[in-house]
């Protein structure tokens, strides 16, 4: 039985660009008190490696003209990062994040490879498990 | 609106989703009774509070128009 009070996303992309709404989606989830549960894969989850969030700053292939000029308006505006949003939404709220383990073996990553914020590598089944349960999936 | 306000957020040049998290963050910290003016210049502010708090069984005070941005007063009831 699926849950409308929770959210699952498949976060497939590694870029600047397709992070920002896994931040913002998990954060609008948060003010609706549901649970989300976050499961990075191949792009995704190489932007979770130890030290490599803040350094993102490339944008998707079909927008990359417009990349920088997007980087300079966030800075210029003052927009929180991608991690910081995230890193808030899970501090509010009730957020699950997740390492796929098929990249993680395929790059031979540890969980101490990765940022503090993951909890735990998981299997690809487990996360369709957690996706069955909720009312919402979404793939970045 | 002529309530007391315990705590002003100045969320003013902050963006979706920035006023409703931190606004969500100071609720939670906050003692029943308290009263919370949020200053907010993000346009989805002004909506979105008010749907929160219905949701959340919090008390909607009220939202006022003012030079530039919105001051949205939310009341802790629980």
């Amino acid at each position: 039985m699926s849950d409308s009070n929770r959210m699952s996303l498949v976060v497939f992309n590694g870029t600047v660009d397709k992070l920002y709404p896994v931040a913002i989606m998990a954060s609008g989830a948060v003010m609706n008190d549901m649970r989300v549960d976050i499961f990075l894969t191949f792009w995704g989850l190489m932007a979770f490696k130890k030290g490599e969030p803040y350094k993102i700053n490339q944008v998707s292939k079909d927008y990359e003209a417009l990349g920088p000029e997007m980087m300079r308006v966030m800075q210029e505006k003052n927009v929180p990062s991608w991690y910081d949003t995230l890193l808030q939404a899970k501090e509010l709220g009730d957020v699950h994040i997740y390492a796929c383990a098929m990249t993680a073996d395929l790059f031979n990553m540890d969980i101490d490879d990765l940022e503090p914020v993951i909890e735990d590598i998981i299997g690809v089944g487990e996360f369709i498990d957690m996706a069955q349960k909720a009312g919402t999936t979404m793939f970045i | 609106m002529d309530m007391e306000i315990t705590k002003e957020i100045d969320a003013r040049g902050s963006f979706c989703p920035g006023p409703m998290m931190e606004l969500i963050r100071v609720i939670r910290s906050a003692t029943v009774g308290d009263v919370i003016a949020v200053l907010s210049t993000d346009q989805g502010s002004k909506k979105d509070i008010p749907k929160w708090v219905e949701k959340a069984k919090q008390e909607f005070v009220g939202v006022e128009t003012c030079d530039g941005y919105d001051r949205i007063v939310v009341k802790k009831i629980k």
